[in-house]
């Protein structure tokens, strides 16, 4: 079931995503960066972890969850060592996303060359 | 005369648009809904796979890796460009995509050097996601902490 979620949240967030790409013209970039923000205030406002136990990776693979993964990780951090958790727990929580950028992205710039 | 050049600026943008064929906004958002819910799907059979013998944030943590290097390693072989050409942000908005937006400016760059071409490029989109995802986070916690308890 959680399949089928994660197909409609996952599909529908990048649907969306595109319409305000094509309503406003707007760079790409700059929608990724955006939806990185709505991503953090959604799970701010207690909006996205519920999104996230029915949707699953519909939920956590669009960029959204990645600023619902920084404001967990910060929120955790803060609940175990006070406000010092502000500065660690953001990047904590999404380390192994970008690590493997990181590692994937050095190693696969390195081994191939651009198409055409 | 920096008003009339905005005002002639915008007539010719305006006059530009008007030869542009209009934007088939239905069906760009129909292939970035099938795309993106395929991406997602994909990601959710991993998770389902490793919750299996892993606690949760390990398995959550070990999707978005494996996510992140089917991401970069179908940018380097060339399909995910392509996928990208046909599918817009249904293709960009998943982790993926913040993948593919880390391969291709390094790839594109490495006749620049390992230094200033691949690695100081690897981040030019990634980089603004991470710091404006980072500073927004920031603000969010901090209002969640100490403004509305």
């Amino acid at each position: 079931m959680t399949l089928l979620y994660a197909f409609l949240v996952g599909g529908a967030l990048c649907a969306l995503a595109q319409t305000v790409v094509d309503l406003t013209e707007a760079n790409p970039a700059f929608v990724m960066v955006s939806a990185v923000s709505l991503g953090a205030v959604l799970s701010g406002l207690g909006l996205y972890g519920p999104l996230a136990d029915l949707a699953g990776a519909g939920a956590t693979t669009p960029l959204l969850g990645f600023g619902h993964s920084l404001v967990t990780g910060m929120l955790e951090d803060v609940g175990r060592f006070g406000w010092f958790g502000l500065f660690t727990g953001g990047l904590r929580a999404t380390a192994s996303g970008l690590m493997a950028a990181i590692v994937f992205g050095y190693l696969m710039a390195v081994l191939f060359n651009p198409k055409g | 005369m920096t008003r009339a050049r905005t005002k002639e600026r915008d007539e010719y943008n305006r006059l530009a648009r008007s030869f542009h064929p209009p934007r088939p906004i239905l069906r760009n958002a129909v292939s970035a809904f099938l795309v993106g819910g395929t991406i997602c799907t994909v990601a959710q059979v991993i998770l389902d796979y490793l919750s299996v013998r892993l606690p949760k944030t390990q398995a959550l943590a070990m999707t978005s890796s494996l996510m992140v290097f089917l991401g970069a390693f179908l940018t380097g072989l060339g399909v995910y460009d392509e996928i990208g050409r046909f599918a817009g942000m249904g293709a960009a908005l998943p982790i993926t995509g913040f993948a593919n937006s880390v391969v291709s400016p390094a790839m594109e760059f490495k006749r620049e050097g390992f230094v200033l071409g691949v690695s100081a490029r690897m981040f030019q989109v990634a980089g603004p996601v991470i710091v404006y995802g980072s500073l927004s986070a920031l603000i969010v916690s901090i209002l969640r902490v100490y403004v509305f308890k």
